[in-house]
Parts: C-alpha cells; sequence; structure tokens
C-alpha cells in the first residue's frame, strides 16, 4: 500500500473515517475528532451554499507544518487532516482533523490548536452565497491573521 | 518569467488566476506596485500576503525567472 497523504485539500466528500484510521496507533488511549461543517446562519444571515477554493499545494504544505506543530508539543501524537474545497451545502463537512495520543488531554488540546491555526496560516478561503448576495470571507479571527510561523503586518509595509 | 498567483476576491477582481511577468528579478514590493499600477482593480493587494515558491515571504524577499509568487488574501478556512 502506498504511504498514505496525512495532510490532505480534496474537492470529494471527505470520510471522517479514513482520516481517523491515518492516527491510529497501538500507543493510543485516545483519538479527537474535529468534524467542521457548513453552517447555515451567521450573524443573522441566511447561507445558501459556500465554496471553498485554496492555494492547494502551499495548503498542504502549511497543514502539515500544523502537524509539526504539534509533534513539538506533543512527541507522541498522530495527527491527520483533510480540508475539502469546491462547493458545499448547509451541513456538508468542510474540515476533519484526527490527533491520536497516548492520553486523552493532549488529544483535545492538540486538535484545538490545529483548526485555530489552519485559520491562521492555511491559504483557505471561504466564499458565502447568501439569499441577496455573495462574498469572499476573510479575517475570521477579527485580529491580524498571521501571527508567528509567518510574516507580519509590518513587514508588508 | 516569474508566475504570479492571484485567489480568492483577488482573483475575482483581476478575472485571472494566473499572470506571467516577463521580468527577470523583482522584490515582491516591486511586484505589488506593478500590479497595482497595471491593474487598479487589485488594490486589496495590499491586505493579502505574499508567499514565493509556497512559502510566506516578505516585501524584501527577492523574486527570480522561474519562481512563482502568490498573493494570500486573509484566509478563511475550516
Amino acid at each position: 500500500m502506498a504511504l498514505q497523504k496525512g495532510f490532505v485539500i480534496t474537492d470529494k466528500e471527505i470520510s471522517i473515517q479514513e482520516v481517523v484510521d491515518k492516527v491510529m496507533d497501538r500507543n493510543a488511549g485516545a483519538i479527537n475528532t474535529f468534524i467542521g461543517t457548513v453552517r447555515e446562519m451567521t450573524k443573522g444571515k441566511k447561507t445558501l451554499y459556500l465554496k471553498y477554493d485554496a492555494y492547494v499545494p502551499m495548503a498542504e504544505k502549511k497543514l502539515q507544518q500544523i502537524g509539526e506543530e504539534i509533534l513539538k508539543d506533543f512527541p507522541e501524537a498522530k495527527v491527520a487532516i483533510t480540508h475539502r474545497i469546491g462547493e458545499l451545502a448547509i451541513c456538508d463537512i468542510a474540515v476533519v482533523i484526527a490527533v491520536s495520543t497516548p492520553h486523552r488531554a493532549d488529544s483535545y488540546t492538540a486538535s484545538r490548536y490545529a483548526i485555530e491555526r489552519i485559520k491562521e496560516i492555511v491559504p483557505i478561503w471561504k466564499k458565502e452565497h447568501w439569499e441577496d448576495g455573495e462574498e469572499w470571507i476573510g479575517d475570521q479571527l477579527e485580529k491580524t491573521p498571521y501571527p508567528s510561523g509567518s510574516p507580519t503586518k509590518e513587514e508588508l509595509e | 518569467m516569474i508566475k504570479v498567483l492571484l485567489f480568492a476576491d483577488l482573483e475575482e477582481k483581476a478575472g485571472v488566476r494566473e499572470i506571467e511577468l516577463s521580468n527577470s528579478e523583482m522584490k515582491v514590493l516591486e511586484v505589488k506596485k506593478y500590479l497595482i499600477e497595471e491593474y487598479p482593480v487589485l488594490k486589496g493587494i495590499e491586505n493579502a500576503l505574499p508567499a514565493v515558491n509556497e512559502e510566506y515571504a516578505t516585501s524584501d524577499t527577492v523574486v527570480k525567472s522561474g519562481d512563482t509568487i502568490a498573493f494570500i488574501p486573509p484566509v478563511s478556512g475550516g
């Protein structure tokens, strides 16, 4: 069997089980999965569907970087992340993160770190389509979207 | 030749994802200035982060022929 890619951008439906299987480990006592889904209502506005786009090769590299960052804190962790792009309907799965660790607390911490970091450094964009319009969404964290690990805003001047 | 990649609202405004520059060597800042001059609709590029060959870069990073420079608008994955 070919070596499985742990950090993937795909335009296909994500199989949660497939992502989970990648982090199975005899030393794991916990597997934490985060499943990001498409929400209908955002700030009172009804989304009809979403469109995700990505700079695919760089996005896969940055997902891998997140995995490496997690390993620095939790050397025994195994991490796999798959993010979907293309047109997604309400309730569709946009992202699946699986983290296995020997003990449960670390798996929660690492999983949380991964999703927050995705929103900071991974070149993926979401376009919301409403009944009365559409817009590319940026900076969901409402702060500088690129902290450590990438240039600061000043460096852009 | 330097390859420029645009995404999300930048791509939509420009109407293209890829632009080719015939220059053999430029700083990121020069690429930015050139694009804003040539394509005034790309003013939003000021808020985008440059990436050279798939790694975040700074305004001083030198881009050479054969390199790819991408402009990354604020991301919204997850």
